[in-house]
């Protein structure tokens, strides 16, 4: 029973590790997307900041410049994607996947020309990078039986980056659906010509959005190479902006929904590393690609409408024009 | 945004995809100055590594025949308005079907006919992990880049577990399945030339290359002279007008998908029956994705693909010799590339259509008044 509870304790511990990443950038994902331009270059962005945040906290020797350095990157990025789709109407997958692409190879070419390590940053030393932060009362709360255990291994102990990570959540949540700016960035996203006829610039609001998810990302990207990593490392991002991608799509682009969505395919990826090489009664060794496969899975048959309807806001994808 | 109808046809079809390439070019040029190498020297480096060395033709032809496989898969469902992003999922499981029937029947069934049917295994598991998302897309309404990448995953995953887990060569590490019987697979063409007394230099260049040119005449034939192309192409066009002229949209969907995924799961008979000789992990090693910025460099069309093919080829094969050469630039470079070739000539591609019609119009007034 006691070995059980310490499992399920050090699962939902990483369960947050790994969401962290994922939420900052689904949340990202949203503002984008809630605005009308689709952001498959989450994933680029993030990998293009984890470096660069890296790049400038080993050059400068400090994380928060490091931090700053990564938003800028990774707005620069989103800039880009809106020069492409905003202004000059393209398509708005094939500029996302460019920017995939281009950061995957542009992250290893930069990393090669300047620390000569196989696109690896130099490791980062533990003053250089955002540090567990332990809460107070730890010792006191931890005599208190399963909530205080939970307390001390579970909520308290990570680092500063992981808080705002729920932080972004409730911000999202209160820009998008309490503001008034969030009430254009709907509008702008399922009917532009409206909000084009009450005065106000679809193509400003719009870059806005895609502006905030820059960095947004950018603080996923420094999450993984100066937080949670002491370093950048080739590809370091993983596909984790396709899973956040995916549980943007399955919490139906709602920022609560999609934490728990976030929350959900961490938890699966954390259950997929525990149970390798463990026999399940009943079902016998799951293996790991199974829980790896899953988070897509449960996307596509999410879409299919299998489970509820996921509906896009109305104006994704199209690049607005005046003359319709 | 479509061709512009401002400016004659050899302006918007020839020069300005040229000088979205050139653009392509010079920003990747700029990154290599700002590195503090040549950019010159990296291209004749490049240019060396594709076409002089011996046998680096036969390479550069061996990287252009998975180009055109992925290119024309991605081509085939941009005529149809469908962006069809798994192209790499299509290739890695249609590699799964030449594995499958090559263990299965290599040991029993006269090695020519193993081969035919591993072509056709190719096609088949590429066609169905097509088909999935096109059904999805048809008849539930699940956008198809989002499920195409998720099946590229799902793909991945897949491919992992079988390999690490089922049709692992036994009693060996590496993921990968024992090779195939002898007698099975696609010649290389150095060999071939052997046999009709010519010499040349050893090169991974196989039948592949042959088949992929006569797929590109088939892709030519399919879309502009029959049927199903023209209704492929009305949907692209306008779905409303489709559904109007009485095309059923659902199924054409689905059928695009299956055409365009098994053209994608033929990289597999390059990769494993010319060159490998085994199924193994991560064989497609970017093609799908590289597939797409064929296509849109060719305009959809295959002799634009086979050019673009080709460069890319050029690119993939020259950007091996970066490593020998330069001490701070390597093959990655290429992606590089190909990410700013993807940005200029597909997410960029009308940017320079106004500062075109422009000058145009300045120099030799409006076209269609003309």
């Amino acid at each position: 029973m006691l070995e059980s509870f310490q499992i399920i304790i050090s699962l939902l511990d990483s369960t947050i590790r790994i969401a962290t990443p994922l939420i900052f950038c689904a949340m990202a994902g949203i503002f984008s997307e809630r605005s009308g331009i689709i952001d498959i270059g989450l994933e680029g962005k993030m990998l293009l900041s984890a470096f660069v945040a890296a790049t400038a906290t080993f050059l400068t020797g400090s994380p928060v410049f490091g931090l700053f350095a990564a938003i800028l990157a990774s707005c620069s990025a989103s800039l880009i994607h809106g020069f492409a789709c905003i202004t000059n109407k393209g398509d708005q997958v094939i500029s996302g996947l460019a920017i995939n692409i281009l950061a995957s190879g542009l992250t290893i070419t930069l990393g090669i020309a300047l620390f000569s390590r196989g696109g690896q940053t130099p490791p980062l030393a533990s003053e250089q990078r955002f540090m567990p932060i332990d809460f107070p009362f730890l010792d006191q709360l931890s005599f208190v039986p399963v909530f205080g255990e939970l307390f001390v291994e579970v909520i308290s102990g990570h680092n500063i980056l992981v808080y705002l990570s729920v932080l972004a959540v409730f911000f999202t949540y209160y820009v998008i659906f309490k503001t008034r700016f969030g009430l254009r960035l709907r509008a702008v996203g399922e009917k532009p010509e409206a909000v084009d006829t009450a005065g106000i610039s679809v193509i400003k609001m719009r870059y806005q959005s895609i502006l905030i998810a820059g960095m947004l990302c950018g603080l996923a990207g420094a999450y993984l190479s100066i937080a949670h990593g002491a370093g950048f490392g080739r590809e370091m991002s993983a596909g984790k902006g396709y899973i956040a991608l995916a549980a943007m799509i399955f919490g139906k682009w709602n920022p609560i929904p999609t934490l728990f969505a976030c929350l959900l395919f961490g938890f699966l990826e954390a259950l997929g590393v525990r149970l390798e090489g463990v026999e399940l009664i009943w079902i016998g060794e799951v293996p790991v690609q199974v829980m790896q496969a899953l988070p897509y899975v449960l996307t596509v048959v999410l879409l299919a409408g299998f489970i509820g309807k996921a509906r896009a806001p109305g104006a994704i994808g199209v690049p607005y024009s005046k003359e319709g | 945004m479509s061709d512009s109808n401002i400016i004659p046809k050899w302006l918007s079809v020839g020069v300005i995809p040229l000088m979205n390439l050139f653009l392509a070019f010079c920003v990747s040029g700029l990154f290599i100055f700002f590195i503090g190498e040549n950019p010159f020297r990296a291209i004749f480096v490049m240019i060396k590594g594709a076409f002089y060395y011996p046998g680096a033709i036969g390479y550069t032809l061996y990287y252009t025949t998975n180009f055109i496989f992925t290119g024309l898969a991605v081509a085939l469902a941009f005529h149809a308005r469908l962006f069809n992003i798994g192209g790499e999922g299509q290739a890695y499981v249609g590699g799964l079907g030449v594995g499958l029937v090559c263990l299965i029947f290599d040991q029993h069934v006269v090695g020519f006919l193993v081969t035919i049917l591993a072509i056709l295994g190719s096609v088949i598991f590429g066609a169905i992990w097509g088909i999935i998302p096109g059904y999805l897309q048809a008849k539930r309404g699940s956008h198809i880049v989002i499920t195409t990448i998720m099946f590229n995953f799902i793909a991945a995953a897949l491919m992992v577990y079988l390999l690490v887990n089922v049709i692992i060569e036994p009693g060996q590490m590496s993921p990968e399945t024992r090779d195939f019987a002898s007698g099975v697979g696609l010649v290389q063409i150095h060999i071939l030339a052997k046999y009709l007394g010519l010499e040349m230099a050893m090169s991974p260049l196989n039948l592949s290359f042959i088949v992929a040119l006569t797929v590109s005449v088939g892709f030519w034939f399919l879309v502009w002279r029959t049927k199903f192309g023209y209704e492929v192409r009305s949907l692209g066009h306008s779905e409303t007008a489709a559904i109007y002229a009485g095309i059923k949209v659902s199924s054409t969907i689905i059928i695009v998908m299956a055409i365009s995924g098994g053209l994608a799961g033929l990289v597999a008979i390059n990769e494993l029956l010319g060159v490998h000789n085994k199924l193994l992990l991560g064989f497609t090693a970017g093609y799908g994705f590289t597939g797409i910025a064929v296509a849109l460099m060719g305009r959809n069309h295959p002799v634009g693909i086979f050019l673009a093919s080709l460069l890319f080829g050029a690119l993939y094969q020259g950007g091996t010799e970066l490593d020998f050469e330069f001490s701070s630039i390597t093959r990655e470079m290429v992606l590089l590339i190909q990410g700013l070739i993807i940005l200029f000539s597909g997410a960029l591609a009308y940017m320079l259509n106004p500062l075109v019609e422009r000058i145009y119009i300045k120099y030799y007034g409006n076209y269609n008044n003309a």
